[in-house]
């Protein structure tokens, strides 16, 4: 037993609390916002825009108005605009309190790789690499192995990096991890998997 | 050095163009169909994306006008891939933000700035690293651009520009960025029809203005199901 996808988000919305700013990546990091409940979360999307809404109606898309993953989407009361630039300096200045986002690797002291495999396609860092140097704290929502069964919490990261040491926590279909001094830290584990289930599908050192 | 050239096209070529827009939205359609007609080559085109295969700067790649691509992601787009792995097309990854503040510093007069973006990563390898407050930050270069390509959804006969929702995105740092800075529009108006407070980017930064229609085309339409809502 471990958790889906979207138990996986719900997990990830427990992290938000009212007031944030917050930046979701693509995949299961966007199911995130179904996830928020009664708290006042407002979501940055990074083509320059704060105060992200849900998917158009039918026959209402924008094409002016879409988020980074190209999506169509909608306004809301609170919603502001602004040019990259600006948008990338709220980022960096640390002015978004939280990004949660998918990862290909995670290691044991925070290091992040979600953005090359060497030898394969290569479609680029886009602003992920920003994000995770910016903003106050980094949540890695991702499966805990590979498809080939490898785990994807390391030692150290084989993948290049988009960010170093970056990490704060880890959410996976086995449970949430922190990266603390020496290594990883287990906060929870998810419906029916045990501490050892754990630590065997991760390759960090886990104290 | 050379000051002979064959052709007007020939005469263009090798340009630094900083393009507006953010995947297909924003961006200069009618600048781009004008640079594939005019047949300009080897240019350097900074622009945070690379189109799509026929659409966007995909037109300039599908005529081979483009030498390299200063972006942070590509990856919609096919016979970009196909020219990279093949080596015809340079490619400098560069993260968002660091693009888009690339440009607002060359706009600026700022040649050079300090970043944590990328720290420890390839992005970092051979630029100077400088320690503030004891944390590692690399060097990034301006961008100061030949040309700049942008689009705008209102502008005045003076070239102050209103931008529409997402479609702002990486156009005013790529206008500020241009040398010369044409900016294409969906209306002009008479000056004084646009709330002064609420222009995005002065006139000062828009050399050219010109009019047209746009397809607006949508890269990812996804939309809800109103029973849903």
């Amino acid at each position: 037993m471990a958790w889906d996808r979207n138990q996986m988000a719900a997990r990830a919305a427990q992290e938000l609390e009212d007031g944030m700013y917050v930046n979701l990546g693509i995949g299961i990091p966007t199911l995130v916002a179904n996830y928020v409940g009664d708290k006042d979360i407002t979501l940055q999307s990074e083509n320059g825009m704060l105060g992200m809404g849900p998917f158009p109606f039918e026959g209402e898309e924008d094409p002016d108005l879409i988020n980074a993953g190209k999506q169509t989407i909608t306004e809301l009361a609170r919603t502001s605009y602004f040019d990259s630039a600006m948008s990338f300096g709220m980022i960096r200045g640390g002015k978004i309190a939280a990004a949660i986002l998918g990862a290909m690797e995670v290691a044991e002291n925070g290091d992040l790789a979600n953005w090359m495999i060497p030898g394969k396609l290569v479609k680029g860092m886009g602003g992920a690499m920003d994000l995770v140097a910016g903003v106050g704290r980094v949540i890695v929502v991702m499966d805990h192995t590979n498809k080939h069964g490898e785990s994807k919490v390391l030692k150290a990261c084989t993948l290049p990096l988009t960010g170093k040491g970056v990490v704060d926590r880890i959410i996976t279909n086995l449970g949430v991890l922190d990266v603390v001094e020496g290594g990883l830290r287990i906060v929870e584990c998810a419906e029916g998997v045990t501490e050892d289930d754990l630590r065997a599908a991760t390759q960090a050192t886990i104290v | 050095m050379k000051k002979v050239y064959g052709s007007a096209a020939e005469a263009l070529d090798g340009l630094l163009i900083a393009a507006g827009g953010f995947g297909l939205c924003g961006i200069p359609e009618l600048l781009i169909d004008a640079i594939v007609d005019s047949g300009v080559k080897d240019l350097t085109v900074a622009s945070n994306n690379a189109g799509v295969d026929g659409f966007g700067l995909g037109k300039l790649l599908d005529t081979r006008q483009i030498k390299k691509m200063m972006s942070s992601y590509v990856g919609e787009n096919a016979e970009f891939m196909r020219q990279y792995l093949s080596g015809e097309l340079e490619l400098e990854f560069n993260p968002q933000g660091t693009l888009a503040e690339r440009m607002r510093a060359g706009g600026a007069g700022i040649p050079g700035f300090y970043t944590k973006t990328g720290v420890g990563t390839q992005i970092a390898e051979g630029k100077e690293v400088k320690q503030f407050g004891g944390e590692d930050y690399i060097l990034e270069e301006g961008i100061f651009a030949d040309l700049a390509i942008v689009k705008a959804w209102k502008a005045d006969t003076t070239g102050n520009c209103i931008f529409r929702k997402t479609a702002r995105n990486f156009n005013p740092p790529a206008a500020m960025c241009g040398k010369v800075c044409v900016m294409e529009v969906e209306e002009i108006v008479e000056p004084g029809t646009l709330d002064p407070d609420h222009i995005h980017l002065p006139g000062i930064y828009v050399h050219r203005l010109i009019q047209g229609s746009h397809e607006k085309r949508i890269e990812q339409r996804t939309v809800r199901k109103r029973e849903e809502a």
